[in-house]
């Protein structure tokens, strides 16, 4: 949602259309490179890029983290065959990175191999958006943890409804670039073009260097607008959003997401622990944060076992769809302590969601599995207000009762998340 | 009004796009306020212009649909608030028109996916002008006693629940559109309700922030203490930890920041909202807590006790004196919707129409209890649609096939038929398809098409009543009936017609039962005795076999009597010759024919010198 990682190979792809437009063909950027995965052809790949087998190569993983060359993750100046060897040992291999915010787990599954460039100067330059400008900045030190040098870095603040060419940039970049100095500044004029056009949020080269007087780029990291997403398709081309690394989305996720491409309305799934017992089905994007914050807070991080949300009046149809997947999840297995599960139904007081025509379709799901809910030992409790939540409540109390599964409703004169502790008070025990 | 006022009992709205439901809801809360206008000046519905119908109270009043802001200004020049309904496609831009007005002085944008940049370029012309945007990303919020925005807070009764037709001491702004509902029900719970709440939407970059309004409440000496519901992600909440540092905010204020869960769960996971995400320590709700919490700001343990810190606040101001006593007053009462009160059983009423072939209400549309897609799947065809249709019954193949036998035999019969002729002459006349086909339809009855109904009435009484074929003749001879479906123009016994020969074939395959075809043919014997063209011709054939096909069918004598005066065997031919009459209509307009008009030699003038004197 909004601000989305990119990988490395599509900035660059990107730029290579975009800089050459943008600077009136006065920047030549070009992007010798391939992207791998398990599936992909070699031999089709060589054939359609002949240079692979030609020039020395650079290999990585393209999957939203940095820190490369220190996790031992970066193969310079190598042969296509090496290079080849080095993918295939590490392809869909777990492996456990360092970064600055911690550690993470997570599968190898997208490589990047461009052609290796000697060079000796590196240079730093982010773009970075902010409510009231966006912010250039650049530094002659790159090629390093940049806030080492911290010192280094100049910034432009370019407010909104300013043009990029109406700024100064000789006064702007430091002196000790002498001639470098124009090309420079037509680099990073086309850049800030392309970062408003394509709706980048952020875009950070550490570091690029030049090549036959133009500039190239060692590496980006580059986050876009995926609201912007109706504007752009053309120039993104096909653009795909890869997950952060370590968080692969599991088929049931995949989805989700697929039913909330669908509608206008909003569903999110993200399973944080399959073997938890507490389970949310809650409605609205900050109700649902509010459940996981109470389960968290209540001392159960280790029993949630998803965070998700439904919201902007979905179908009857939509709603059991995603009631379905939670539950499919939720009664794969018995707790090892024969414990019970908790189904939380949870939601504040709608605005104009049908809270009886979302809750048909959570009913019909349960209905459908109810044994395996029951062989699960799984409780439901339910809080709810909003258009026709009397009807809404009524109606999946009767369905606890029908069914035999223990149900407990409460309405909006009953706290928001008072449902939590109900559940977990009663026979949660830690 | 004052600066710090979005809105006052007076305040009128342009609504941009389709949404009545949302105006309703807008007009039942004026009603409830019992405010003395509709809050809702009119619609922008770029799709065409004219009115809608909406409730105030019991009475139905039109509202105006214009096509653009301008229009709606020029009629409606006391508006100055627009709601906007536009899709994430479109908000930005008709956002931008409805800043460009002098009038416009409140946005609200609704839609969720507007791209940053261009909500960061609306918020800052918003500021420079002096203008207000709420959203986007947004239910929107309320004003008790005044205006309420589109959805928000919810169904009437929950409304009348939670005293949201008259203002309280206590201004509500939440991030979260969805929260905010829910806030204002926990704040009428544990205190005199809200004057005024709001929610920002949970957007990265809201055109307006929890602060902006915040600030607008200190100024109001008509809040008393404000309440605010913040999210994890972004920055927003330390400028209300620096705005009381700088004394910018006094009143009482109690604020919990939702997402404390955040750190605790792995790094890249999406809260539903677009801002609720931490990129930096400070970001992260249990810093923003704590922040708010040495800044002065009274911040609970958790969500839990949210309500109780209010409570208690609340309190506390009214044992200083500081809060007055509401005087209530009584909403008037807003009759319930037709359609809700079906939804709970409340009303019933009785039907105007009755349908037993299709429905049309579920998801798929049926042909008598089959979805259509199952008419396709399984090959209902052409026949066995109409049996669906005209027979209320899934028919065998035979019938079916026969059905589509018959239209394809009718389906035409030349230009010079009255019914062709009409059309013909129509279409050259300049006329249109439907006027042209109707004129060919007309002239069908009981001289032309008609037979086939009558053969099938004929043969029939007299099969039922036992007479011989030659009884039969002579007893419609002395009732001076002349047989339907008898005779033909030039086919003969010796020069049969193979239309005939091959509906004939077809049905003594595969009917079970083609008694009445043996009866007609018993009649043709003797018929062709007299005159060997005396033959059972194409409509007397198809009149027949269908009533044997009803036979077949186990359809009763009674039953197929009152389908035959129902004129139902006509209708094959109705539906196979329009066919024929739209091929004829085709033929002429291709061809632009000019207007036909009938020689004079081919007309007997025949007039008397002068009229008979009466």
């Amino acid at each position: 949602m909004a601000q989305k990682g990119i990988r490395e190979f599509d900035a660059k792809r990107m730029m290579s259309i975009a800089l050459p437009f943008y600077s009136n063909g006065k920047i030549k950027f070009e992007a010798k490179q391939v992207l791998i995965d398990a599936k992909t052809d070699l031999k089709k790949l060589e054939t359609e890029n002949p240079w692979l087998k030609d020039e020395q190569l650079v290999a990585k993983p393209d999957q939203l983290f940095g820190k490369r060359g220190l996790n031992n993750l970066l193969y310079v100046n190598k042969s296509w065959v090496e290079v080849q060897n080095w993918i295939n040992e590490r392809m869909n291999k777990t492996v456990e990175i360092t970064q600055t915010t911690g550690k993470t787990k997570g599968e190898l599954t997208n490589f990047l191999v461009e052609k290796f460039v000697p060079h000796e100067e590196e240079y730093y330059i982010a773009i970075t958006t902010h409510r009231d400008n966006d912010t250039i900045h650049f530094s002659t030190k790159g090629g390093v943890n940049i806030e080492e040098v911290w010192d280094s870095v100049v910034t432009l603040d370019i407010p909104l409804f300013k043009e990029i060419d109406e700024l100064d940039f000789a006064t702007f970049l430091p002196e000790e670039l002498n001639e470098k100095k124009e090309i420079i500044a037509e680099f990073i004029k086309a850049l800030y073009k392309m970062v408003v056009e394509y709706h980048f949020v952020y875009l950070e080269l550490n570091p690029f260097t030049f090549v036959d007087g133009y500039p190239v780029a060692l590496d980006a990291v580059a986050k876009v607008d995926d609201y912007a997403s109706f504007q752009c398709a053309e120039m993104w081309n096909n653009l795909k959003f890869p997950n952060p690394f370590g968080l692969e989305k599991t088929p049931e996720e995949e989805k989700v997401d697929e039913l909330d491409e669908r509608t206008g309305a909003s569903l999110k799934l993200t399973v944080l622990n399959p073997e938890g017992r507490i389970w949310n089905l809650v409605a609205g994007g900050g109700a649902s944060v509010i459940y996981a914050d109470t389960v968290v807070d209540l001392g159960f991080t280790n029993e949630l076992a998803n965070y998700g949300e439904y919201s902007g009046n979905p179908s009857t149809e939509l709603t059991y769809g995603y009631t379905k997947t939670v539950l499919d999840l939720m009664t794969r297995k018995k707790d090892s302590q024969g414990r019970p599960k908790f189904l939380l139904i949870g939601g504040g007081i709608a605005n104009f969601t049908d809270i009886a025509k979302t809750f048909t379709g959570i009913i019909q799901a349960v209905e459908e599995y109810v044994d395996k809910l029951k062989e699960t030992n799984v409780e439901i409790y339910v809080r709810r207000g909003g258009p026709n939540y009397r009807e809404g409540l009524k109606n999946i109390k009767d369905m606890g009762k029908r069914l035999g599964i223990p149900t407990e409703v409460y309405g909006p004169e009953t706290h928001m998340t008072k449902i939590v502790s109900m559940a977990l008070d009663k026979k949660g025990g830690k | 009004m004052k600066n710090y006022e979005l809105f006052d009992k007076n305040t009128r709205a342009f609504i941009y796009g389709q949404q009545q439901k949302a105006a309703q809801r807008m007009l039942d809360f004026d009603y409830l306020c019992q405010r003395e206008t509709p809050s809702v000046a009119g619609f922008i519905t770029p799709t065409g212009a004219g009115y809608y119908k909406l409730f105030w109270g019991t009475k139905e009043i039109s509202i105006p649909r214009y096509l653009t802001v301008e229009d709606g200004i020029k009629d409606n020049p006391d508006a100055d608030v627009m709601v906007n309904f536009a899709s994430e496609r479109s908000c930005a831009e008709s956002t931008m028109e409805a800043l460009d007005t002098q009038n416009i002085r409140t946005i609200i944008m609704i839609a969720e996916g507007v791209p940053q940049r261009d909500v960061r370029k609306i918020a800052k012309l918003a500021k420079e002008r002096g203008k207000w945007i709420i959203g986007p990303a947004t239910v929107g919020g309320i004003k008790p006693g005044c205006f309420k925005i589109g959805n928000a807070a919810g169904p009437v009764d929950n409304i009348k629940d939670t005293k949201l037709y008259r203002p309280g001491s206590v201004g509500f702004v939440s991030v979260s559109g969805g929260l905010s509902n829910e806030g204002y029900n926990i704040v009428a719970r544990n205190t005199d309700g809200i004057y005024e709440g709001y929610a920002v939407g949970g957007d990265v970059y809201p055109a307006t922030t929890l602060i902006d309004h915040l600030l607008r409440y200190e100024l109001n000496p008509n809040i008393k203490m404000m309440v605010s519901l913040g999210e994890v992600g972004g920055k927003d909440e330390y400028q209300i930890v620096q705005a009381i540092k700088d004394k910018k905010i006094t009143k009482p204020l109690v604020m919990w920041v939702t997402g404390t869960c955040a750190e605790m769960l792995p790094g890249g996971v999406q809260f539903g909202h677009a801002g609720a995400k931490a990129d930096s320590k400070d970001d992260t709700a249990k810093a923003k807590n704590a922040a708010l919490r040495e800044a002065g700001v009274i911040v609970p343990n958790s969500f839990e006790d949210y309500g109780e810190k209010i409570k208690m606040t609340f309190e506390k101001l009214k044992a200083e004196g500081k809060i007055e006593e509401i005087e209530e007053p009584t909403p008037p009462n807003i009759p319930m919707d037709y359609a809700q009160a079906v939804a709970e059983g409340l009303v019933r009423k009785s039907t105007n129409f009755i349908s037993t072939i299709t429905d049309e209400t579920g998801e798929i549309h049926d042909y008598c209890g089959v979805p259509i897609d199952q008419v396709i799947k399984e090959k209902y065809g052409i026949g066995g649609v109409l049996g669906l249709l005209w027979f209320k019954k899934d028919l065998p193949q035979y019938a079916r096939d026969f059905i589509e036998l018959v239209i394809q035999i009718v389906a035409d019969h030349g230009p010079a038929v009255s019914g062709a002729h009409n059309t013909i002459v129509t279409a050259r006349a300049g006329k249109g398809l439907i006027e042209s086909i109707i004129s060919g339809i007309v002239t069908i009855g009981p001289r032309f098409g008609g037979a086939v109904n009558g053969a099938a009435k004929h043969f029939s009484w007299g099969l039922e009543n036992g007479l011989e074929a030659r009884d039969f003749i002579t007893e419609m001879k002395k009732k001076n009936v002349r047989v339907q479906g008898i005779g033909h123009r030039i086919h003969s016994i010796d020069n049969p017609d193979e239309r005939c020969e091959v509906m004939m074939n077809f049905a003594k395959e595969h009917f079970p039962d083609h008694s009445l075809l043996d009866y007609a043919l018993k009649v043709q014997d003797v018929t062709t005795m007299k005159k060997n063209t005396l033959i059972l011709n194409v409509d007397g054939c198809i009149g027949v076999l269908f009533v044997d096909m009803l036979k077949s069918l186990k359809y009763s004598d009674k039953e197929i009597k009152e389908m035959i005066d129902m004129g139902f065997f006509n209708a094959f031919f109705i539906i196979g010759r329009t066919m024929g009459f739209m091929g004829h209509y085709f033929d002429q307009k291709r061809l632009k024919t000019p207007l036909y008009r009938h020689p004079w030699d081919d007309i007997l003038y025949d007039v008397p010198d002068k009229p008979e004197k009466v």
